[in-house]
C-alpha cells in the first residue's frame, strides 16, 4: 500500500439539489445564453423604435386581450411548477406525477391562445421592421414555450414508466426552474408588444 | 449493485495496480468506430478538435497564400474580383469562426479537466455533440465553397452589401449558417467549460489556488455566453431578411443597417478577447516552468483577465466610426478602447516582471512567449491609435488596420499557441517535439511574420485599400507588397516545419516522461498520455502550484471503480460536494449534431427546414436524455 494521506468521500450523497448541481448550472448557462437573445432582440425592437417617426409605423397596435389572458394563464402556471418543484426536491413521486400533468396542461392551454396572439398582432411580418421585430420576439417566445412544454412531456413520461432513480427528480427539479425563465422572459416581451406599441414613437 | 465487502474496503484506499486496471476499463470507451464516434473522453474529443482547427488553419492559410501571390505585382490576373472576394472572406470566417475560437476551446475541452484534477468534463454529451455540430458547419461551408457559393462579403457581411439586394444567391445564407453553426458549438462548449471549471475541481484547488489557464478559460467561457448569442441572433435576423422578406435591416421599411453593424461587433469585438485570453492564459502556464518561479503578481493577472472581459463589450462601436454616429458616443468608445490597454498592460508587466527574476531556460515555447510579447505589443500599440477617432478615419478600410490585427491575432494568439503545441505535445502524444526544429520553427514563424505585415501598415498609411483584388503600377504599392508576400512564404515555411515535426515525433517511439518540463502543473503528475480516467486516484490540492507544494501528497479515496464516478465539489473552496455517475459513450450526440445539421442545411433553401427538421432533431434528444435501463 502507498503511503499516502486519503481522503474519503464514500460517506458523500450521489446527487444533490439547487445550485449544488451541475444541472443547476447547466441550466442557468442555458438560461444565460437565451436571455442574452431576448436581450438583443428587445435590444432590436427599442432601437428601431429610436430610429422612426410613427410607431407601430402603419398598423394598429396588436389587440391587447389574447396577450393578457395568456400572461394571467403563464403567471398561473408558476403554481403547479412550483409544486412539482417541491415534490422533486422531497422526491416524492406521487406529488411529481400529479403537478406535472397539470403544469402540461397549462403550457397547452398557453400555447393554443399563442395561435390567436399571432393572428391578432394586426400585421405580417414582412411588412415592415417593427413588424418583422414583433413576430420574431413572438416567435421566438414560442419556440422556448414549446421547447419546454416537449421537456416536461418527455420528463411526466419517464415519471409514469421509469427508469427512475433519486436523479432524475434534480432534473425534473431543474426543468422548473427552466420554466420560471420562460415565465419571467414573456413579462418584459408582453410590455413591449402590446403596451409599448400602444405608447406610440419616440 | 451491491458491492462485495472486499471491494468496499479497498474503496477507502488509493488504487492498487489491479484496481486502476479496473478503473481504467470502466472509463475506456468501446472499440471499433462505433465507439470511436460515440466517444465522451474530453482528451479524444479536444483532440479532435485541435487537429480539426488545425485543419481549417490550413486551408484558411492556403486562401492567404492565394492572396498573396495575387497582390505580389500589380495587375496581376491569378484571382478574378469575384473569386477573390470570395476567398478574402472564406479566409476570415475560417480564421475567426472555423480555427480561432475553436482552438481555443478545443485546448480548453483538452487541458481544463487534466489541470482541475477530475476525470472529463461535466457534460461529456454535450461537449461530442459541439465538435460535431462545428465539424459539420466546417465542412457544409468549405463544399459550399467548392461549388462556388463561397462567402463573398467578407467575415462581417456588412447589410446592405449582404442584404438580398446586393448578395443574391445563396453564397450569404450559408455565410449566416456558418455563424449559426459555430456559435451552436461554442456555446455549449463554454457553459460546459463553465460549470466543469466551477464544480468539478479537485478538493483544495479554491478559486485562489486555480491555474492561471483555467482563469482564462473560465473568463473566456463567460464572454462566450454573453457574445455568442447576439451575433447569432443577427444571423437568424439576416437569414430572415432573405428568405422570408422580413425588413430588419432594409431603410425603405423603417429596418436599419447599422442595427446589423451593431448586432455583429457586439460580438465580434469580444470576440478578439475570447481568442487573446486563452492564449494569454497559455502564456502564463508556460512562463512558470521556464522561468523557475511563481508568476509575478498572481491576483492582478486575475483581475486583468476579468477587467478585460468587462471592458470588452464595451467598446464595439470603434468598429464603425466611419458609420456616422453622433460625437459624443465616438468619445465614449474612444476613451472605453484606450481604457483596455490598462488590464492588457498589467498582464504584460506581470509577466516581464517574471521573465525578470526567473531563471530563463531557453526552450521553444519561451521563444514562442517572447515573439508574443514583442509582435503583441506592437498590435496593441497600433490599436491605441486605431482608437482615436481622426486617425481611424484616416486609415479606415487600408491595410493599416489589415497589420494592426493581424499583429494582435497572431501576435497576440497564435504564437502562444504554437508554444502550447510544444508545450503540451509531450503531455497528450507521450513524445517530445525536436527542439532544433522547434527553433527553425520559431526563427522562420518570427520573421516570416514580420516580413508579411510590418510593410502593410506602411501600405495602408499610403492609402492602398484593403480587400482589393488588384492595384495599378503606378500607386508604387508593388515592392512593399511583394514584400510582403515573401514574407508569407516565409511564414508557410515555418508551418511546414511544424509539420514535419510531428510527424517525425509521431513516428518516434513514446518515451512516456509523465514531466518532462519539470512544471508545476497538476496535469503533468499523470501519465503521458494520461489514462481514460485521467487519474487512478483523484489528487487533492494543497497550493497553487500543484506539483511544487511541499508536504504529503493528498489523494481522494471512497470513490467507485466499477461505475464512472466523479466527484463534485463547492464552488468558492472545492470541498467535496457529492459524487455523480457520468453518463457513459454514446451514438446519440452524433445524432443529434446530424439532425441539428440537416435542419440548418435545409433552412438555407426553405423555411419549412425549421418545422420538418425540429422533428429528427427532437427525437435524438429523447434518445440522448433517456435513462438506461439499468437505473431502476
Amino acid at each position: 500500500m502507498k503511503t499516502l494521506h486519503k481522503l474519503d468521500v464514500s460517506e458523500l450523497p450521489e446527487y444533490a439539489f439547487g445550485h449544488r448541481s451541475i444541472m443547476w448550472w447547466g441550466t442557468m448557462g442555458i438560461v444565460l445564453i437565451e436571455g442574452t437573445m431576448f436581450v438583443a432582440l428587445l435590444g432590436t425592437y427599442y432601437y428601431l423604435r429610436s430610429q422612426s417617426t410613427g410607431w407601430p409605423p402603419e398598423s394598429p397596435p396588436p389587440d391587447l386581450w389574447f396577450g393578457t389572458i395568456n400572461t394571467v394563464i403563464l403567471l398561473a402556471s408558476c403554481v403547479p411548477n412550483h409544486l412539482y418543484k417541491k415534490a422533486a426536491e422531497r422526491e416524492d413521486l406521487r406529488g411529481v406525477r400529479i403537478w406535472l400533468v397539470v403544469a402540461v396542461l397549462f403550457a397547452l392551454a398557453f400555447v393554443a391562445i399563442r395561435v390567436f396572439e399571432f393572428r391578432t398582432l394586426n400585421c405580417r411580418w414582412s411588412d415592415n421592421a417593427y413588424a418583422s421585430t414583433i413576430w420574431t420576439l413572438l416567435g421566438f417566445h414560442t419556440a422556448h414555450l414549446v421547447t419546454d412544454l416537449l421537456d416536461t412531456l418527455v420528463l411526466t413520461v419517464l415519471m409514469f414508466t421509469g427508469p427512475l432513480k433519486g436523479r432524475r427528480f434534480v432534473d425534473v427539479a431543474e426543468n422548473g426552474m427552466y420554466w420560471y425563465f420562460v415565465v419571467w422572459a414573456w413579462l418584459p416581451i408582453y410590455a413591449t408588444i402590446y403596451l409599448v406599441s400602444r405608447g406610440g414613437g419616440v | 449493485m451491491k458491492l462485495s465487502p472486499e471491494v468496499k474496503a479497498a474503496l477507502h484506499e488509493p488504487a492498487t495496480d489491479t484496481e486502476a486496471a479496473l478503473l481504467e476499463r470502466t472509463w475506456a470507451r468501446p472499440r471499433g468506430l462505433a465507439g470511436w464516434l460515440a466517444s465522451t473522453d474530453h482528451k479524444e474529443i479536444g483532440r479532435r478538435f485541435v487537429v480539426t482547427a488545425f485543419a481549417f488553419f490550413l486551408l484558411g492559410g492556403v486562401l492567404a497564400a492565394l492572396m498573396r501571390l495575387q497582390l505580389s505585382r500589380p495587375e496581376l490576373g491569378l484571382l478574378d474580383p469575384d473569386l477573390y472576394n470570395q476567398v478574402f472572406s472564406m479566409h476570415g470566417a475560417t480564421m475567426m469562426f472555423l480555427f480561432a475560437v475553436p482552438v481555443m476551446e478545443a485546448m480548453g475541452v483538452y487541458l481544463v479537466p487534466l489541470m482541475i484534477g477530475t476525470r472529463n468534463l461535466a457534460f461529456p454529451r454535450l461537449a461530442a455533440f459541439g465538435y460535431y455540430i462545428y465539424l459539420f458547419g466546417g465542412v457544409m461551408i468549405y463544399v459550399a465553397f467548392a461549388f462556388d457559393t463561397g462567402i463573398e462579403t467578407g467575415w462581417f457581411s456588412n447589410v446592405p452589401l449582404a442584404g438580398p439586394e446586393f448578395s443574391p444567391g445563396k453564397r450569404t445564407d450559408f455565410y449566416a449558417q456558418l455563424i449559426t453553426f459555430t456559435a451552436l458549438s461554442a456555446m455549449v462548449e463554454a457553459v460546459n467549460l463553465i460549470v466543469t471549471i466551477l464544480k468539478l475541481r479537485a478538493p483544495g484547488m479554491t478559486l485562489n489556488r486555480m491555474p492561471l489557464f483555467v482563469w482564462a478559460m473560465l473568463v473566456t467561457s463567460f464572454m462566450i455566453v454573453f457574445a455568442m448569442p447576439t451575433v447569432a441572433t443577427g444571423s437568424a435576423m439576416l437569414m430572415l431578411d432573405r428568405l422570408v422578406s422580413t425588413q430588419f435591416f432594409n431603410p425603405a421599411e423603417g429596418g436599419d443597417a447599422l442595427l446589423w453593424q451593431h448586432l455583429f461587433w457586439f460580438f465580434g469585438h469580444p470576440e478578439v478577447y475570447i481568442i487573446f485570453l486563452p492564449a494569454t492564459g497559455m502564456v502564463s502556464a508556460m512562463l512558470v516552468p521556464f522561468t523557475r518561479r511563481a508568476i509575478v503578481g498572481y491576483t492582478p493577472v486575475v483581475l486583468a483577465l476579468i477587467a478585460t472581459a468587462f471592458a470588452g463589450f464595451g467598446l464595439w462601436v470603434h468598429h464603425m466610426f466611419a458609420a456616422g454616429l453622433p460625437k459624443l458616443g465616438q468619445s465614449f468608445f474612444t476613451a472605453a478602447s484606450m481604457l483596455i490597454a490598462i488590464p492588457s498592460g498589467t498582464q504584460i508587466f506581470c509577466w516581464l516582471a517574471t521573465l525578470w527574476m526567473g531563471r530563463l531556460r531557453f526552450t521553444t515555447p519561451l521563444l514562442f512567449v517572447l515573439g508574443f510579447l514583442f509582435t503583441f505589443v506592437m498590435g496593441g500599440l497600433t490599436g491605441v491609435m486605431l482608437a482615436a477617432v481622426p486617425f481611424n478615419l484616416q486609415v479606415h478600410d487600408t491595410y493599416f488596420v489589415v497589420a494592426h490585427f493581424h499583429y494582435v491575432l497572431i501576435g497576440g494568439a497564435i504564437f502562444p499557441l504554437f508554444g502550447a503545441f510544444y508545450y503540451w505535445f509531450p503531455k497528450t502524444y507521450g513524445r517530445m517535439l525536436s527542439e532544433r526544429l522547434g527553433r527553425w520553427n520559431f526563427a522562420l514563424m518570427f520573421a516570416g511574420f514580420q516580413l508579411t505585415f510590418f510593410p502593410m501598415h506602411i501600405l495602408g498609411l499610403h492609402g492602398m485599400p484593403r480587400r482589393v483584388y488588384t492595384y495599378p503600377a503606378e500607386t508604387g504599392w508593388g515592392g512593399l507588397s511583394l514584400l510582403a508576400s515573401i514574407g508569407a512564404g516565409v511564414l508557410g515555411l515555418s508551418v511546414l516545419l511544424f509539420l514535419i515535426n510531428v510527424l517525425l515525433a509521431l513516428r518516434r517511439p513514446r518515451e512516456n516522461p509523465a514531466n518532462p518540463w519539470h512544471a508545476d502543473g497538476l496535469e503533468w503528475s499523470t501519465t503521458s498520455p494520461p489514462p481514460a480516467c485521467n487519474y487512478a486516484d483523484l489528487p487533492v490540492v494543497r497550493g497553487r502550484y500543484a506539483l511544487w507544494t511541499k508536504g504529503e501528497p493528498t489523494v481522494v479515496t471512497g470513490l467507485r471503480r466499477d461505475r464512472m464516478f466523479v466527484l463534485v465539489t463547492h464552488v468558492l473552496d472545492a470541498q467535496p460536494d457529492h459524487k455523480r455517475e457520468m453518463p457513459a459513450p454514446s451514438l446519440w450526440p452524433l445524432l443529434a449534431a446530424l439532425a441539428t445539421t440537416a435542419l440548418f442545411i435545409a433552412t438555407i433553401f426553405t423555411p419549412w427546414g425549421v418545422v420538418w427538421g425540429l422533428i429528427p432533431v427532437f427525437v435524438t434528444l429523447v434518445g440522448w436524455f433517456w435513462p438506461k435501463q439499468d437505473e431502476s
